[in-house]
């Protein structure tokens, strides 16, 4: 099983409901995120592109931040989501600091905090709460190993990049382009 | 060509501290197998159904409750057409609203001069008899009609009917003339039916989506950025005219960077690329339209050359896209917009639009514009509403016709005392609508403020508006109170059912009880006989086949339509509400009320040297200027900023992120200042912010002070003479590096 995400940057409006749902879903304090949105610009007016892309933890294959977690609070879950026990970290700010794409933060409480893929909602049979609130419906969320599940799916019929492929993490994020 | 890039992380991660805490929710193992779902499982008693209020759309969802009883979140109802089990996320902060301690908590009255924001704590007694002991004088001494209420929410049905029983037949919304009511006006004269709320834009089976001006994705009109986002999958082509490269001109097969206010000369050369290379459905003109061979005269010289000198745009570029949408047709939708009120022959322009969609045959046809259709909720028994003696009305005489709203501006200048005027407004029951940030030109507006008897200002928050009221009463949120039930028009009827979730917060009473409470005390109790709100929507929900048990229950109720007609059928006969029964190409109402019956195109005010027009929109995240203290929102934008073209910026030296005052062409400069966004998205002559910032009451502990307001600074309005609009984007900005002397001194 491996877990993954695929987010259509055609569909992505950039709105932040994926920040304000998970958010809300997992109680992450005010002036902190989870996930985020990009913007990027390309080009001289008229001539433009732009990209909308919601980001989060890539819960990479080749985690640096699982690797240099002194405590093992960092690991990996069934289905390879990368989570951090909270009881296990001691706040040191390694993985943040290995971590690629900014993806962690510390919690006012005193430990490392990131996306969970809402492992607790998949445990239910439910989506993360970012693919279940987008408007747009431009996240498809599943299991790589099953070739019918929604990310399979879509990863099979479009163009897709990862980020900062080059850190060689196998990041688990998909844009589809 | 060179290269700008320009990367933006719309929400920033913050730093947080080191301390060590045990606190942790340990480790997830056994992951279930079974397909993932969107929505939560079936029945669950922690949940409460509502509609959202945080923005027009109402879209209904479900309140959930965390393990202490304590609002949690807001999600969609999978069953609801306006969210499709989806909300926004504006509806997904809804509970940064309810836990907003700047909240409005016990009613307020008035101790010092107006303004000065000085009040004292009354109770609800107090204040309500206070309110009508004040309505009783004003209406013994100038008659009931003297009174108006302003409103935009769902608050506006009991105060509408306390107000109606009161002997007053002017409710304003500033939706209408300061929004949407050029589109309604132009719609109801070309096709004798309104757009209305939500949109009848079938923009799910859409081939071709035309958006002038219109941002939608920055509009986040749930259901159309929805449908939008389906079309694109679907493989739509999307044509966007804007002087700004917005979301949806990014997603568009087709840019139209026009120069700003000259849209109508575009929509003209459309027309006639439409009609002289025949693309016109011609089967659909002949059969339903009035008045084309007018048309195809008028329109015979505003070739795709004759536009271009205007609007800046190739002929090409205008003949290709024309083509596109004919190949569409008619799954094809010129969007009528939503905010039109630009430059004061906004009707004209929504008439174009709407001439083009009748040419193209999309009305009443798939990917088109669908016929939308309405629950009627019946209305609880109550003694017939006496005949106000005055309307609004009579202060325009001979003018504005063709609104058949009230215009909230034209409220306004009525309050300010003419002699040419008997009727001058003598107090305002405000609710829900921040009208110095709504209604332009704030100036004038605390002008009739300073002539009214009584203001009483409703709201959940203390806003600029309430700063000037002489009582000030607490709502509840929605999230703590029952309302009207929700019956907007779409493809199949629908009502939905807002109730609370927890009780109210502070001292805050719902709208329905302070208006019965209200009537009471003036006499008026027999308007609102029900003994509880649950008695009365149980009496109206069971007339529909219903009960407040089973709304309760499923949130959302959808009916089967009363006949297939979502589009019109082929062959149909089809008689329009017009004056000669067709779609009216040339419009012989404006012809009786002495205007243009075919839309012309008149060239507008330009930016003097130096100066930049003014132009403005939305954020996804933000409603109007009652978000911007929302804790969940303001995370994800605490300011607007100003959107400058780099060759400008390079002109004036300014860099990205710096603050600067913005000034328009009247002298006046921003309160605060506002940030610099360098960006090649926005055209050389013109600057864009979003509407709703640079709030000026301190009682907003999050939102004052940040980011500058773009209704401070339209003090020039473009009034539209068939319907009284405010056209609000001929104002013209300069940029300044401090503020104002007496600004700086204070």
């Amino acid at each position: 099983m491996r877990y993954a995400m695929a987010i259509d940057t055609r569909k992505c409006v950039g709105c932040s409901d994926c920040v304000v749902a998970c958010q809300t879903e997992n109680n992450v304090p005010i002036g902190y995120c989870r996930d985020w949105v990009v913007e990027v610009t390309d080009g001289t007016y008229p001539q433009l592109e732009l990209e909308n892309r919601s980001e989060r933890c890539n819960h990479c294959a080749n985690s640096p931040c699982v690797r240099c977690c002194p405590t093992g609070a960092s690991h990996y879950a069934d289905g390879g989501i990368v989570l951090v026990a909270h009881n296990k970290c001691i706040g040191c700010g390694a993985c943040i600091t290995s971590c690629p794409y900014d993806a962690r933060y510390s919690h006012p409480d005193g430990y490392v905090d990131k996306c969970t893929f809402c492992i607790h909602r998949i445990k239910k049979g439910l989506e993360p709460a970012c693919v279940a609130a987008c408007p747009t419906k431009c996240m498809y969320f599943g299991d790589l190993d099953d070739p019918k599940s929604p990310v399979s799916e879509v990863l099979k019929v479009r163009k897709y990049k990862t980020l900062i492929p080059e850190a060689g993490t196998d990041p688990q994020l998909y844009f589809l382009i | 060509m060179t290269s700008r890039r320009d990367f933006i992380r719309i929400s920033g991660l913050g730093v947080g501290g080191l301390a060590v805490s045990a606190t942790g929710y340990g480790l997830y193992r056994d992951l279930a197998k079974s397909p993932l779902k969107g929505s939560e499982l079936s029945v669950d008693t922690t949940r409460t159904p509502t509609y959202c209020e945080i923005c027009f759309w109402k879209c209904a969802g479900w309140v959930y409750k965390n393990e202490e009883g304590k609002i949690w979140k807001i999600i969609g109802n999978d069953e609801d057409q306006h969210s499709n089990g989806r909300f926004c996320p504006r509806g997904t902060g809804g509970p940064g609203m309810y836990f907003d301690e700047d909240r409005l908590k016990t009613p307020l009255i008035r101790t010092e001069a107006r303004g000065k924001q000085v009040f004292r704590e009354a109770s609800w007694d107090e204040a309500l008899d206070f309110i009508a002991e004040k309505m009783k004088g004003i209406a013994e001494e100038h008659g009931p009609e003297c009174t108006a209420l302003l409103t935009h929410g769902s608050g506006g049905k009991y105060f509408g009917d306390l107000i109606k029983a009161f002997g007053s037949g002017s409710i304003a919304a500033p939706s209408y003339a300061q929004c949407r009511g050029p589109r309604e006006v132009a719609y109801y004269t070309t096709f004798g039916e309104g757009v209305g709320s939500p949109e009848r834009t079938d923009i799910r089976d859409t081939k071709c989506l035309v958006l002038i001006g219109s941002h939608l994705g920055e509009n986040m009109h749930n259901g159309q950025v929805q449908e939008m986002s389906d079309a694109i999958d679907k493989g739509a082509v999307i044509i966007t005219v804007d002087p700004r490269f917005s979301i949806a001109a990014s997603k568009s097969k087709y840019w139209l960077p026009i120069k700003p206010a000259t849209d109508l000369a575009l929509l003209l050369a459309w027309i006639h690329v439409i009609i002289e290379e025949e693309w016109y459905d011609k089967e659909y003109v002949a059969k339903y339209t009035f008045g084309f061979e007018q048309l195809k005269d008028h329109v015979k010289q505003m070739t795709p050359e004759w536009a271009y000198g205007i609007t800046t745009l190739a002929p090409d570029l205008i003949r290709k896209s024309a083509k596109e949408m004919a190949n569409a047709a008619p799954a094809v939708i010129i969007h009528p917009g939503r905010h039109v009120t630009w430059y004061g022959d906004d009707t004209q322009r929504s008439r174009a639009m709407a001439i083009l969609n009748a040419l193209l045959g999309s009305w009443g046809r798939r990917g088109g514009f669908y016929n939308p259709e309405t629950v009627a909720v019946p209305s609880w028994p109550h003694p017939p509403f006496p005949e106000p003696k005055r309307t609004w009305r009579d202060a325009f005489p001979g003018q504005y016709n063709l609104a058949y709203e009230t215009i909230a501006s034209g409220i306004c200048d009525a309050t300010i005392p003419a002699l040419s005027r008997a009727c001058n407004f003598k107090a305002w029951i405000v609710n829900g609508t921040n009208l110095l940030k709504t209604i332009p030109n704030s100036k004038k507006v605390l002008e009739a403020i300073h002539e009214l008897e009584l203001l009483v200002v409703i709201d959940t928050m203390p806003m600029e508006i309430t700063g000037w009221a002489d009582v000030v009463l607490p709502e509840c949120t929605y999230l703590e109170r029952y309302d009207t039930i929700r019956d907007s028009p779409h493809r199949k009827p629908a009502i939905a059912l807002r109730m609370p979730a927890t009780e109210p917060l502070y001292n805050t009473k719902p709208a329905y009880w302070i208006a019965k409470e209200l009537a009471n005390k003036m006499g008026l109790g027999e308007y609102f006989s029900w003994n509880t709100i649950e008695e009365m929507l149980d009496w109206q929900l069971k007339q529909l086949g219903s009960s407040l048990e089973e709304m309760q229950r499923i949130g959302v109720k959808t009916f089967e339509r009363s006949y297939d007609d979502l589009y019109f059928q082929p062959e149909q006969e089809m008689e329009f509400d017009t004056n000669t029964g067709k779609i009216e190409l040339y419009s012989t109402a404006l012809a009786a009320e002495g205007f243009d019956p075919l839309p012309k195109y008149t060239p507008h005010e330009e930016p003097p040297q130096g100066f930049y027009r003014l132009n403005y929109g939305r954020a996804p995240m933000h409603t109007f200027s009652r978000t911007a203290n929302n804790a969940l929102l303001k995370d994800l934008m605490e300011e607007n900023a100003a959107w400058i073209n780099p060759k400008v910026a390079g002109e004036w030296g300014i860099k990205n992120g710096q603050y600067i005052w913005l000034e328009n062409q009247d002298g006046v400069r921003s309160s605060f200042p506002i940030k610099a966004r360098v960006t090649e998205r926005i055209r050389w002559d013109s600057v864009f912010m979003v509407h709703g910032f640079g709030h000026t009451n301190k009682k907003l502990s999050r939102a004052y002070g940040k980011g500058a307001s773009d209704s401070e600074l339209i003090t020039k309005v473009l009034t539209d003479p068939i319907m009284g609009g405010t056209g609000m984007r001929g104002n013209f900005v300069t940029f300044k590096f401090e503020p104002k002397e007496e600004e700086a001194a204070s």
